[in-house]
């Protein structure tokens, strides 16, 4: 972690941000102090105090329990998301950098196409034919984010398809797929990693963002977004309604990025 | 005579120009004009010429790396390169002892065990020592890495190799290992060697025939002797004069 007498902060900042929130939903996934979804009238609106931490929202559930399920399930959703963009970006941009060709023209114009439109576009599209719902968020947002990651992909490969040690593995005879994903594929893995971590934290926004519109994650389901948009109704009456789930995507978003840029110039 | 292992005839190689507009006409230039060579079994082979007289094509197009129009024959199989550039030719994500085992793994028929011992002998072979396997590419000196193709093109034991001026990124102590390497297992292992060079000073070490070549052409063939000290073409005298060899001597 420390390169030319200085230490990568971004790095140690990142990893802790992120350790702290994924240590959030490891514990969120065994333990919550309530039941996420149980309702209590009295406690209506209640202060933050130490039986509720963070407060109760409008139902009287338990917003501390509703963080630790939400940001789980936004975590799910994000990285669900950027499993599928990598995939299919990793073999998108494989084959179009590799061959190039025809086969690059024809699926290159169809990725700007999907690229010219709007990610969230896309997605509403997409529920709008299959219906809301955790799943189909996932699927939907991954779907627009595999350009993206066919594009970097692709870069990447033309960058080292003309590298000697590409001609040789082809002199002594390995096929075309073993060159792709046995000897090009591991040289792009830094620059893979900092786009999925970029990834990652335009997947958080985009179920935050598809949640507050109501095309997201439906109720009762938890999920930072749903959260952040039902508590717009009562910002004067239960800030804390707004302000923890908004603080915990802050949190994930930053500890992504700083990670991200701290493994690119570890580089 | 010796046993015939390579013939080339009429080779003729083109490579098509990049077209500035879609309605632009194809151009292509010709590379190598109607090249014609035979190689002996167990001959160092010099290719000498100026960069683009198609040293490095006429390599390509005898291990079939490009298209090409004529006919090559060869006696023998897998013929190995060993390219220009010791840092581009090794996958940096890969130790050493992977990219040595990996011919191997692609021929098929090994064992974990035989391909480690296979590995560790050619290590030794090129002068290297077993510790090398677990290091990348980026660990190691230009000198150690040009070992390492070298041994990585040797892996299948193939009966001819190109070395595409093996020692041109190098400096010259680490040139001289290098060529003594070159000359080791030519011995130990009945190679024969087609090296491409620039470099008059080193052909003449190095190789027992010469090869002299000129906007895709052979302007000159002979042994060593013949083509140094008494040339036919006045090309070959101009590449001698300006390498400052003083030919009267």
């Amino acid at each position: 972690m420390i390169r030319n007498g200085k230490k990568n902060y971004n790095l140690i900042v990142g990893s802790i941000i992120t350790g702290f929130i994924l240590l959030l939903i490891l514990v969120g996934t065994f333990y919550t102090p309530y039941d996420p979804d149980a309702m209590d009238a009295a406690s209506k609106f209640a202060g933050v105090s130490l039986k509720h931490p963070m407060g109760c929202d409008n139902f009287g559930r338990d917003i501390f329990s509703r963080v630790l399920e939400g940001s789980r399930t936004t975590f799910i959703v994000a990285a669900g998301t950027v499993f599928i963009g990598t995939f299919f970006g990793i073999i998108m941009g494989a084959l179009t950098g590799y061959y190039g060709g025809i086969v690059d023209e024809i699926l290159m114009r169809f990725n700007d196409a999907m690229f010219a439109f709007p990610s969230i576009l896309l997605a509403l599209l997409f529920i709008s034919l299959f219906g809301s719902g955790k799943y189909q968020v996932i699927l939907a947002l991954g779907i627009a984010f595999i350009p993206s990651f066919a594009r970097i992909v692709r870069s990447e490969f033309i960058k080292c398809k003309n590298m000697d040690y590409v001609k040789n593995a082809k002199l002594q005879g390995a096929s075309n797929i073993r060159i792709m994903f046995v000897h090009i594929l591991p040289n792009t893995v830094t620059v893979l990693l900092s786009a999925i971590m970029i990834g990652f934290n335009n997947a958080v926004l985009a179920e935050a963002g598809m949640s507050f519109l109501g095309i997201g994650v439906q109720p009762p389901d938890a999920s930072l977004g749903r959260m952040l948009s039902e508590a717009q109704t009562y910002l004067f009456s239960a800030p804390t309604y707004a302000i923890f789930p908004g603080l915990i995507i802050i949190l994930m978003v930053l500890g992504f990025s700083l990670l991200g840029d701290g493994l690119k110039s570890e580089e | 005579m010796a046993e015939k292992i390579l013939e080339v005839s009429d080779l003729c190689v083109s490579y098509e120009c990049a077209r500035k507009t879609p309605f632009e006409k194809k151009k292509s230039i010709q590379v190598l004009k109607e090249v014609s060579f035979s190689m002996e079994k167990g001959e160092i082979l010099g290719l000498v010429g100026e960069s683009g007289s198609g040293k490095t094509t006429l390599a390509r197009a005898i291990l079939g790396m490009i298209p090409y129009e004529g006919t090559i024959i060869k006696t023998i199989e897998n013929p190995q390169m060993v390219f220009q550039d010791p840092y581009g030719s090794l996958n940096p994500s890969k130790k050493v002892g992977w990219i040595l085992e990996e011919p191997l793994r692609l021929k098929g028929g090994y064992t974990d065990e035989e391909r480690h011992e296979k590995v560790v002998a050619m290590l030794h072979m090129v002068g290297l020592d077993e510790k090398f396997m677990d290091r990348y590419p980026r660990q190691l000196s230009g000198g150690q890495r040009q070992r390492v193709c070298i041994a990585g093109a040797l892996m299948l034991e193939p009966k001819l190799l190109i070395a595409d001026e093996p020692v041109s990124a190098l400096d010259v102590t680490i040139q001289a290992q290098i060529l003594e390497l070159l000359q080791r297992i030519h011995k130990e292992m009945d190679l024969s060697i087609i090296f491409i060079s620039h470099d008059l000073r080193v052909v003449y070490q190095m190789c027992d025939t010469v090869m002299i070549m000129k906007d895709g052409q052979i302007v000159e063939r002979g042994t060593v002797e013949e083509v140094y000290f008494n040339h036919k073409s006045e090309y070959t005298g101009n590449l001698l004069q300006s390498a400052g060899i003083d030919i009267n001597s």
